[in-house]
């Protein structure tokens, strides 16, 4: 069994086009989430944190590429190429698989005229996919993940199984949602919308904030990829679960997220010993308070922990990528990081919610992810 | 034992195989709706569930239920050994055009909540009581070495004890379902990419 390693990671959010520049406007307790009003998204006025379109578009332009690509795939290719360059692996030359995690995709063309200029076919998602890997001339087809809200986690499990199985030496894994009519109208729909900025587990939580974005991880057994100055980290287990109780709904005991946690930390065998829980709270009532009691039952509710949605907001199949990338930043720098929008606790269980940035040693973290269908994921970074 | 495929089930054309047997079959003339609707008939076992599906989870479903008619799984094995591994190649695009098409009138909540492939593994979770291991993947065709080694790895490692394999495919009227099940047994054909593909194209 091969040892995976955590190597460079990238965000592409509206806080930043880097780790670093995210991490940073983090620290500062800035979120990325503003109030919009776009009568071709909702007809009322909404919070969100979106990607700034002048941007995206000067920094793809300096790639000079001639190709069109629609707006998705410009951040997926942005923020590929950022942990390619940062890493200095030689995609052509390896073993080396790219992920892509992603919920809705291109679903954007739906709502343009013509698709955009672009064929009906960029709607599906291995299209996409697809494109984005001849950008790189990557030799492998890329694999495509499509799990809700646990799909960036559980492409990190599924890289770490591939690279720990011998199958590939390198996976990037790199998840990315856009914020659309399409969703916006879906979780309007559910009236999940919060009509503030989202705020998990606090007492006036309201409901999800949507985000969009792109968080890219690579993944590897080949420690010459890592930067010598940072903590050596691995993926050191993972697991996923199934609620088996409603598709829209979370469970009610929480019993089957602290399964995949519980799973996940028999693999790495870490126990409780863990210093940071980067959780899903995606701030609906349901989903925070079945956490509250998975982390209980799981034995964890004394651990620092941190939903990172008023951030970032929920962007979807890029949530558990872009939030993977900050736990490794958390445990790289020793710095735990707010819960941002978090005053008094909501939910029936006790939870350790970080409230105020803290310099603690951080060496082994628990990332997880819960969403629709019923499914959780788990995953456990440790520094050795 | 090695990790074999014990029985396996397909609907496309409008006929229902199990083990390469013919269980029903329309005429190529008869719409989806109904098509599936005798199937669930045929099935006779109620679940009102059934008909709130999109019409990805009702194949999905009838599928699966054909598969596992008479087993047990999560009492033979215990609900969080099942796992269920599914694919196909247009996700959910049917049902997020039909639900598209109803925003700017009034947006489908019920609608909403099927534009994620991953709506059939809770699906199926829920009628069968399933707690394992769930993945949805995305291919451009079937992918029988990838869900080959997927499965077995699930098993070597013991993270699950059976793997329910899929791809159920459904875009405009075309559709087409594969489910088969792997599992530890001295009886069944071994999971090989070779046998995997046989059964599909079976």
């Amino acid at each position: 069994m091969k040892t995976v390693f955590a190597a460079q990671g990238n965000i592409i959010s509206s806080l930043g086009f880097t780790a670093e520049e995210n991490f940073s406007a983090m620290e500062q307790g800035r979120t990325g989430i503003q109030k919009f009003t776009r009568e071709d998204f909702l007809p009322f006025s909404f919070y969100a944190s979106l990607v700034d379109d002048g941007k995206l578009n000067e920094k793809f332009s300096a790639l000079n590429n001639k190709q069109n690509f629609t707006r998705l795939e410009k951040i997926f290719i942005l923020s590929i190429a950022d942990v390619i360059e940062e890493s200095g692996l030689d995609i052509k030359a390896g073993n080396t698989l790219l992920i892509i995690s992603t919920t809705k995709g291109n679903i954007n063309l739906l709502e343009e005229e013509n698709y955009g200029g672009f064929s009906e076919k960029r709607l599906l998602l291995s299209d996409m996919a697809s494109e984005v890997a001849r950008y790189f001339g990557m030799k492998n087809s890329p694999l495509v993940l499509s799990n809700a809200c646990i799909s960036g986690v559980l492409a990190i499990i599924t890289a770490q199984r591939l690279i720990r199985s011998g199958q590939y030496e390198n996976v990037i894994v790199s998840g990315g949602d856009l914020v659309s009519e399409f969703t916006l109208s879906g979780f309007n729909s559910f009236k999940a919308l919060s009509d503030e900025p989202c705020k998990p587990y606090d007492a006036a939580r309201k409901g999800i904030t949507l985000g969009e974005g792109c968080g890219t991880l690579l993944l590897t057994s080949d420690e010459n990829l890592l930067n010598n100055n940072d903590k050596k980290i691995i993926v050191a287990g993972g697991s996923v679960s199934n609620d088996a109780n409603h598709i829209s709904g979370p469970s009610r005991t929480g019993e089957e997220l602290a399964l995949a946690v519980t799973n996940a930390t028999k693999e790495a065998q870490c126990g409780i010993a863990i210093d940071f829980i980067s959780a899903h709270g995606t701030a609906t009532a349901f989903n925070d308070e079945m956490e509250s009691k998975a982390f209980s039952v799981a034995g964890l509710q004394n651990v620092p922990l941190n939903s990172m949605k008023g951030f970032f907001g929920h962007t979807l199949g890029a949530a558990g990528v872009i939030e993977a990338v900050v736990t490794l930043e958390t445990m790289k720098r020793n710095v735990l990081l707010p819960s941002q929008g978090f005053q008094n606790s909501g939910v029936s269980e006790q939870l350790n919610i970080i409230t105020q940035r803290e310099k603690r040693e951080v060496n082994t973290s628990l990332k997880t992810a819960s969403g629709f269908g019923g499914c959780n994921a788990a995953v456990i970074f440790k520094s050795i | 034992m090695s990790i074999c495929i014990s029985t396996y089930c397909s609907i496309r054309n409008n006929q229902i195989k199990l083990n390469g047997e013919a269980l029903l079959t329309k005429g190529v003339e008869v719409p989806f709706n109904e098509f599936i609707k005798s199937a669930y008939d045929l099935n006779a076992s109620p679940y009102l569930k059934f008909f709130k599906m999109d019409d990805l989870c009702k194949l999905a479903f009838i599928t699966s239920e054909f598969l596992l008619k008479n087993r047990k799984l999560s009492e033979q094995y215990g609900a969080e050994n099942v796992s269920l591994l599914f694919a196909n190649t247009s996700s959910s695009l049917d049902t997020d055009i039909n639900y598209y098409n109803t925003v700017k009138d009034f947006a489908s909540p019920s609608l909403f909540v099927y534009t994620l492939p991953n709506i059939m593994l809770g699906e199926i979770s829920i009628r069968n009581k399933f707690k394992g291991e769930n993945a949805f993947f995305v291919f451009e065709h079937f992918q029988a070495d990838f869900l080959c080694n997927y499965a077995t790895q699930l098993i070597q490692e013991q993270k699950a004890k059976t793997v329910v394999i899929g791809w159920v495919e459904l875009l405009n009227e075309n559709y087409e379902a594969f489910l088969c099940l792997a599992e530890e047994t001295p009886d069944g054909t071994e999971l090989t990419n070779e046998n995997l593909n046989k059964y599909y194209n079976g």
